[in-house]
């Protein structure tokens, strides 16, 4: 029961004008119940191709390998499946929904889940109550469950109503794109704290990053550093401090 | 893309989910025999019991109509309409008329109860005697042609508002309806609305009277039930000075294997600071998947804002009939008078709608809105044609008018024909439009919060209308985003 997230050998493609493109190329990653772990890597290393993929974004093709979430073959499931599982993805760029009510969404994505996973529903009056304290928690103004989904959100409002929605959701496995990108320092961690909070015996999360910053405020139990659609490393949390002083190059020469 | 192709896949399967509200109920009928001349008019003229002046003013507009021909104009395509292929009444067989509820058919009561409506509602009654607890909705109720059973009758009495079948009108309130009736809608303006002007069999009649406001919402359900039976309804709505009412209209039809002629008219007529609002939830049965045996919807709506500041709203969510043909329309003729038009039409499988508003401003300071929203899916096509219209003097009129249509899948169309005509300088006139699809992020993103894609797409869908559906009062509203799901499910996802 140790292998929460089993990924094997995952290969996936993208169809590029035409042309399939590989991005992942044979990706090993596993991640046991109640950790934190980190992927680092350069720009175009593949690391949001991997949350996609793991979500269930269908432009991607998996043309090899396996995913395995609580014994589970991810890549059978819908993406709604994979929620109802526990996966949620806290998106690097979140998708406005114009004349969708925030509170309305979110109330009905909570539903859903909960229905999913045999979970009694929430009326309209017990969720208010719960995604107001949650609000205030994530210093967010009220205001925002009133308006529609990130429309016209700040880029830090975007990400901040991710973990809005990772909170309420309550996922098992918690993916963050690039969550920290576009957050000033006081709203990095009021973030990291909405993550921090979630941590447990039951809880796991896959964060990508570019800085090792937002590893100041989430400490991952492990680090991975991805390049070429490939983990070439692994370590604990002081892989991101070296990554930080010397960059990629050194993983980068290892690895080649 | 593989949503999308999934999509269309699910709309294509659900086409073919049978029409959820497509029964039949068996009541004896009282059928005129087949065909439109001049003794079917005195038939339905005798059987109304109406007044010689009521037959003449039929036999006038049978006459033009026989003169017209059907205009060709909108972009939709039918078969050739046998207008002499028709019953033009048809009429539940009863003793007497029904004083109450319990005199009611209980066949018809069945046949409201399966459509949902609330017709005697135990929440709805507790509305009228538990003061201000919960608006009231009175319910004028249409069975093919007859009105069979109106509730309210006396609270509305009491505020001195008349609302009644309006073969009542013509007999109770001749006054009334002489005045009013055809002036907004003339019985030679169209083909269609002169065919109505001769052989309607009934509608209701609302009059508001000087500074009264409406103590409740007014509403109608219509449903077309006997077989071959063109509908032909007639409206007429006045308001005082100061008066307001809003009156809302849904209708359900069931299942047919013939097309279906419905080709009603709606008259308003708003005085001095008066407001009408006119709220329509339209759910024709729109024919099976290869788009036989749906209601031809020919509809003539029109509103005149007399007096000046008086002010008309048009909200309609279109989602069923073969093919519609309708533009609920206003005159601006009072000084500072406002009309407003917001409009969602959904379209699937092979429906056709030609759809849109017109608004004539005649006067100074007149203001108009145009909030149009296309949902397209299926094979289906739809066109928003609106007209607005400056007067030479209708000295710094304004219109602001926003089209917005939403693709589904890649064999349907969404068309915009705007008619722009300005004459006088000092009009401003603004129009917006948008055509969009669904987006792949869009759909993801609410996928991966655990909806399912046909909820993704209905949610999508309810956003992209919510500035109309927000206009219908609220009453109107939970009932109309369950139509559009309904519709949705068994159209879009």
């Amino acid at each position: 029961m140790s292998d929460f997230l089993k990924i094997e050998g995952l290969k996936a493609q993208i169809d590029a004008d035409g042309t399939p493109k590989e991005i992942l190329k044979g990706l090993d990653l596993t991640i046991p119940k109640g950790e934190v772990h980190a992927i680092m890597g350069p720009n175009g290393s593949g690391k949001s191709t991997l949350s996609y993929v793991l979500a269930g974004r269908e432009d991607y093709e998996v043309t090899g390998g396996s995913a395995h979430f609580k014994g589970q073959d991810l890549l059978e499931l819908e993406p709604e499946e994979r929620a109802a599982l526990g996966v949620f993805l806290a998106f690097q760029s979140p998708v406005e929904l114009p004349g969708v009510n925030n509170a309305n969404f979110l109330r009905t994505a909570v539903n859903a889940v909960r229905k999913a996973r045999g979970e009694e529903e929430l009326d309209a009056v017990s969720f208010l109550k719960l995604a107001r304290e949650e609000t205030s928690r994530l210093s967010m103004s009220g205001e925002m469950l009133k308006r529609a989904v990130n429309v016209g959100f700040s880029g830090g409002e975007k990400k901040r109503n991710e973990v809005l929605q990772m909170r309420l959701l309550k996922p098992s496995l918690a993916i963050l794109d690039e969550t920290d990108s576009g957050l000033d320092i006081d709203a990095l961690r009021i973030v990291a704290e909405g993550v921090n909070s979630l941590r447990g015996p039951d809880f796991s999360s896959l964060v990508i990053t570019h800085h090792q910053r937002l590893l100041e405020y989430i400490v991952p139990d492990r680090v991975h550093v991805m390049a070429h659609g490939r983990i070439i490393h692994s370590g604990g949390p002081e892989v991101a401090t070296l990554l930080e002083k010397q960059g990629y190059k050194q993983f980068l020469e290892a690895a080649a | 893309m593989p949503a999308v192709s999934e999509t269309r896949e699910a709309v294509e399967k659900l086409a073919k989910s049978n029409y959820e509200w497509g029964f039949e109920t068996n009541v004896e009928m009282d059928l005129a025999p087949k065909g439109l001349n001049e003794d079917i008019v005195r038939l339905i003229s005798a059987r109304k019991k109406e007044p010689q002046w009521m037959l003449d003013w039929r036999l006038k507009a049978f006459r033009a109509w026989q003169d017209m021909s059907e205009p060709d104009w909108a972009k939709i395509k039918h078969p050739p309409i046998d207008y002499q292929d028709a019953h033009y009444f048809a009429q539940p067989k009863k003793k007497s008329g029904p004083k109450s509820l319990d005199e009611v058919d209980p066949e018809l009561l069945r046949t409201y109860e399966k459509l949902g409506i609330p017709l005697h509602e135990q929440e709805m009654l507790a509305g009228v005697e538990g003061a201000g607890q919960k608006t009231p909705v009175a319910v004028d109720a249409v069975f093919d042609s007859v009105s069979v059973a109106t509730t309210f009758r006396k609270t509305l009495a009491e505020a001195g508002v008349i609302f009644c079948p309006i073969s009542e009108a013509i007999i109770e309130h001749p006054e009334l309806v002489k005045k009013y009736l055809g002036t907004v809608v003339p019985v030679a303006d169209n083909f269609f609305s002169a065919l109505n002007s001769a052989v309607f069999t009934d509608g209701s009649f609302v009059y508001v009277p000087k500074g009264v406001r409406c103590p409740m919402e007014l509403s109608t359900y219509f449903r077309i039930n006997a077989r071959n039976t063109g509908q032909f309804e007639r409206t007429l709505i006045i308001a005082e000075d100061q008066a307001t009412v809003s009156y809302l209209e849904g209708c359900t039809a069931p299942q047919r294997d013939e097309n279906q002629l419905h080709a009603a008219v709606v008259e308003l007529v708003a005085m001095e600071d008066a407001f009408i609002k006119y709220s329509t939830v339209q759910n024709w049965y729109p024919g099976d998947e290869n788009g036989k045996g749906g209601i031809y919807n020919f509809v003539t709506k029109r509103g005149i804002c007399k007096g000046d500041r008086a002010r008309i709203s048009w909200t309609q969510v279109e989602t069923g009939s073969a093919i519609t043909w309708k533009y609920p329309s206003c005159i601006l003729a009072g000084k500072g008078s406002v009309g407003e038009f917001y409009s969602v039409a959904v379209t699937n499988g092979r429906q056709q709608a030609d759809t849109g508003t017109k608004m004539i401003h005649l006067a100074p300071d007149t203001r108009s809105t145009i909030v149009a929203k296309t949902i397209s899916a299926g094979q289906s096509d739809s066109t928003y044609r609106g007209l607005v219209r400056m007067q030479p003097k209708a000295r710094n009129g304004r219109n602001f008018t926003q089209c917005d249509s939403l693709l589904i899948g890649d064999q349907c169309g969404a068309h915009t024909v705007p008619y722009i005509e300005s004459r006088n300088m000092s009009a401003r006139i603004e129009h917006e439009a948008t055509t969009s699809k669904i987006s792949e992020d869009q759909l993801f993103y609410c996928r991966s919060r655990g909806f399912s894609e046909e909820e993704a797409v209905g949610l999508i869908v309810n956003g992209f209308c919510r500035e109309v559906l927000k206009e219908l009062p609220m009453e109107f509203a939970v009932e109309a985003q369950k139509l559009l799901q309904i519709s949705l499910e068994g159209s879009v996802g």
